[in-house]
């Protein structure tokens, strides 16, 4: 995978995630370029399309458009997969999650990502594997926690 | 001092702007807050700063100014500040820039750290934004860490590895003890990544390959228990079992078993084995099909498993989910050169495709269709080809038209069979189709003898019907310029135009608006030819001298003896012929009258389009009248500069 970007139906970035390196104004230019070709997308379209030299994989889960790129030789409709056990994960991580979870806890998106995912191929394919570690990093956290809800928030951010 | 504002507490304070400008405003403030927090070296809340930072960045704000304290906040003791720092180094800081370098001791000292999560943050920044120059720096550590009985550890280690494979190619040898015994490992994240791993070497390199052939047999038992084991709810997916991993594993093979006939036959049961089991009412099960199909299609596999592989996507395509007909059409698209046959025996689903209502579908099946087009179908494929043109979007049209075009040459089974085809694609995306489609079409009609007398009154007879697609136009004109006389002299089947009519209707093409100026060129050179073989030349000689500033469209013959271009405003019986080689576009001259007394001169412009890079030369006749006796004077131009035609 190259990269994998979170957007709402009105074209906000919620998180970006990219395997490649690539200055800020490309990361940019890429990311208004595919939101608004995703955006343009039909329901009744297909999740894949051919962009630029890559295949893009994108779903809409309630609000939010999860859009992977990946390269020729990867198999579409296991990166189908991939972005709903992601899905899953953050579901389980914030109880029920929504659009609203992922923006005042992006942070924390970013973390489970970072379980979940490596360079962009899946470290972890056990979903109990990656929220147990999830967990115990949390509570390694140095700062008096507050609970809420289904996680940690710890006091100093 | 006040504590910074939290994180939180920003989020939805900015959220409550209703204005962009609004927005920039309270980030500008506290932007400003941020940064002398950050002069002022606060270690308490640079965490919170920092995350801030990464907030307001996301919503498109420059944050480079926040660079330097990620730095501080990795090489921190606390976790919280780590976890903080490598998040912001991944999402501010990249490999062009120096300051990353300073990253590299920190990892270092991360990836010894006696935590395993700290390793783990250490280990995941590598991987995902580690500079050539850091993963020569740390290589070492990472080898160090793939070696490790902690599979936590060791299966983040491998994806470094590929991390560092990737940017420092010539780092793959130092990898290679660690992978011995990966593949016995029981965890399934550790196998997971070292097939992924194994896999980035061996298409890496060559040697590799040879060396990793051997892992065949336990790779297909790994797979083997995979399926065969009952149901496991750690890695369970709809009833499959690890099914990520299950893909990897089949690409690993794929790699293996590609030009190797010992290692494609080691694999053979087994991919039928999945190919035949795998549970096909989920995406999930289909994605492992998939891959199954792409291994078998690519290793020396057995030509029964190959005709099985080809049938999966058969069955795909009348899967009701579009995205598993998307896959299915792009990989026959692949396979149709090498498995021709295989794939024709689902020609008729392929070509049902075409109605679908997705475009990437209807692309697909489009090309297919055209790649499946042979002497023995063409009839009937030509038939669903042309109505899908009829009634396809607007994008399709030109790639199809042309496509239409292509295949008739290759397989027409008759000459009027192919007029007719193209006739039919001209009426009904005669706009559509591509320029160079013209002068091919009329060096096809050129060759068809016998059929000059059908396709011009075909032709005239689209004329009347329709003047506003212009490359049927322009090739309709062309055609009753030179073969106006059949049209008029009954030699067609229906009842024959009489001249005057024929010279109405290539008039109108004149006057319309719906004409391009290059329609035009062919209308009006259309009527010249006319006047070598029908009889109402006055009527000609008046059109002309209306029109005659028009640019004319003529073809010259590549002959070098005849190669010359004859133009003159008063006409005689000489006859154009018509080739190839040349395109001429004469523009209007820049006066209608020659000043007296070497007073001035008259320039025209010929525009040449010579794309076989003839050589160039022009004779010109000038006939005028001097006292009243018509004079003639011939003059001819050989020296154009070579560059003018080379």
């Amino acid at each position: 995978m190259q990269f994998m970007l979170l957007f709402s139906r009105q074209g906000k970035l919620r998180l970006q995630k990219w395997y490649v390196p690539l200055c800020d104004k490309e990361k940019k230019k890429i990311t208004r370029e595919l939101v608004q070709t995703v955006l343009a997308r039909k329901p009744k379209m297909c999740s894949f399309l051919e962009w630029r030299d890559l295949k893009i994989v994108y779903k809409r889960y309630a609000s939010l458009y999860f859009c992977c790129a990946i390269e020729d030789q990867d198999n579409e409709l296991i990166t189908l997969e991939i972005i709903h056990r992601y899905v899953e994960l953050l579901d389980k991580y914030f109880g029920s999650v929504c659009e609203l979870d992922i923006i005042f806890n992006f942070e924390k998106a970013y973390f489970i990502l970072d379980e979940f995912l490596l360079g962009g191929e899946a470290q972890e394919t056990s979903k109990k594997n990656v929220l147990k570690a999830i967990e115990q990093a949390d509570l390694l956290q140095e700062c008096k926690t507050e609970k809420h809800e289904s996680f940690v928030n710890p006091s100093c951010i | 001092m006040p504590a910074p504002i939290r994180l939180r507490e920003l989020i939805r304070t900015i959220r409550t702007a209703r204005t962009q400008a609004e927005e920039r405003e309270m980030i500008q403030k506290e932007c400003a807050a941020i940064r002398s927090s950050f002069r002022e070296e606060d270690n308490t809340y640079r965490c919170r700063n920092v995350a801030k930072l990464l907030y307001m960045h996301m919503l498109g704000y420059p944050a480079h100014f926040g660079q330097l304290e990620c730095l501080k906040l990795i090489a921190s003791q606390k976790f919280t500040d780590k976890r903080i720092g490598y998040l912001g180094a991944m999402l501010l800081l990249d490999e062009r820039q120096d300051v990353h370098l300073l990253m590299t001791n920190c990892i270092k000292n991360d990836l010894n750290h006696s935590t395993q999560y700290v390793q783990g943050l250490a280990l995941c920044t590598l991987g995902c934004m580690g500079s050539s120059e850091m993963c020569r720096d740390l290589a070492g550590e990472v080898e160090k860490l793939l070696k490790t009985s902690n599979s936590y550890l060791r299966k983040k280690a491998a994806l470094c590895a590929v991390h560092v494979i990737r940017k420092v190619p010539e780092l793959m040898e130092m990898f290679l003890p660690a992978t011995k015994n990966l593949l016995s490992e029981k965890n399934h994240g550790v196998l997971h990544t070292s097939v992924v791993l194994l896999t980035e070497m061996c298409e890496r390199s060559p040697d590799m390959l040879a060396h990793f052939r051997k892992l065949v047999p336990q790779l297909v038992r790994i797979l083997k228990n995979l399926i065969m084991s009952g149901y496991s709810p750690e890695h369970d997916v709809s009833g499959i079992s690890d099914p990520f991993l299950q893909v990897r594993i089949l690409r690993l093979l794929r790699i293996l078993g590609r030009s190797d006939d010992d290692s494609s036959e080691a694999m053979n049961d087994i991919l039928a084995q999945v190919a035949t089991n795998t549970e096909t009412s989920k995406n999930v099960g289909n994605a492992i099909l998939y891959e199954t199909v792409l291994t078998i299609m690519d290793i020396k596999s057995e030509s029964g498993l190959r005709v099985l592989a080809i049938n999966i996507l058969g069955r795909f395509l009348l899967n009701n989910d579009k995205n598993i007909r998307y896959v299915a059409l792009t990989s026959l698209l692949k396979t149709v050169q090498t498995d021709h046959n295989a794939v024709q025996r689902h020609r008729s689903t392929i070509v049902d495709c075409l109605k679908d209502l997705d475009v990437s579908i209807k692309r697909r099946a489009m090309e297919l269709s055209f790649a499946l087009v042979n002497g023995n179908n063409i009839r009937g494929m030509m038939k669903e080809l042309l109505y899908f043109l009829d009634s396809c979007d607007p994008e399709f049209k030109a790639d199809c038209a042309s496509g239409v075009f292509l295949a008739a040459e290759k397989y027409a089974p008759s000459k009027r069979w192919h007029i007719d085809t193209i006739m039919r694609v001209l009426t009904t995306a005669g706009s559509y189709v591509r320029d160079d489609s013209v002068p091919n079409l009329i060096q096809l009609i050129t060759n068809s003898v016998e059929m000059h007398a059908y396709t011009v009154q075909r032709l005239y007879k689209a004329l009347l019907d329709d003047i506003s697609q212009q490359p049927l136009v322009q090739v309709a004109s062309w055609c009753i310029g030179e073969y106006g006389d059949l049209l008029v002299s009954g030699q067609c089947e229906e009842e024959e135009p009489i001249q005057d009519e024929v010279l109405d209707v290539l008039e109108g093409l004149l006057v319309s608006n719906l004409s391009t100026p290059v329609t035009r060129g062919y209308s009006l050179t259309a009527i010249m030819k006319l006047s070598t073989r029908f009889t109402s030349v006055n009527r000609i000689k008046k059109v002309v001298s209306i029109y005659g500033s028009t640019s004319l469209i003529l073809y010259c013959c590549n002959d070098p003896i005849s190669s010359w271009i004859s133009f003159n405003f008063h006409l005689t019986e000489c006859p154009l012929s018509v080739c190839q080689t040349f395109q001429l576009q004469l523009l209007s001259p820049s006066s209608n009258v020659v000043p007296a007394l070497n007073q001035g001169t008259v320039t025209q412009v010929i525009r040449v389009l010579n794309p076989q890079k003839q050589q160039l030369r022009m004779r010109i006749k000038l006939t005028y009248t001097l006292k009243g006796s018509p004079v003639q004077d011939l003059a001819e131009v050989n020296n154009f500069p070579p560059q003018s035609w080379q």
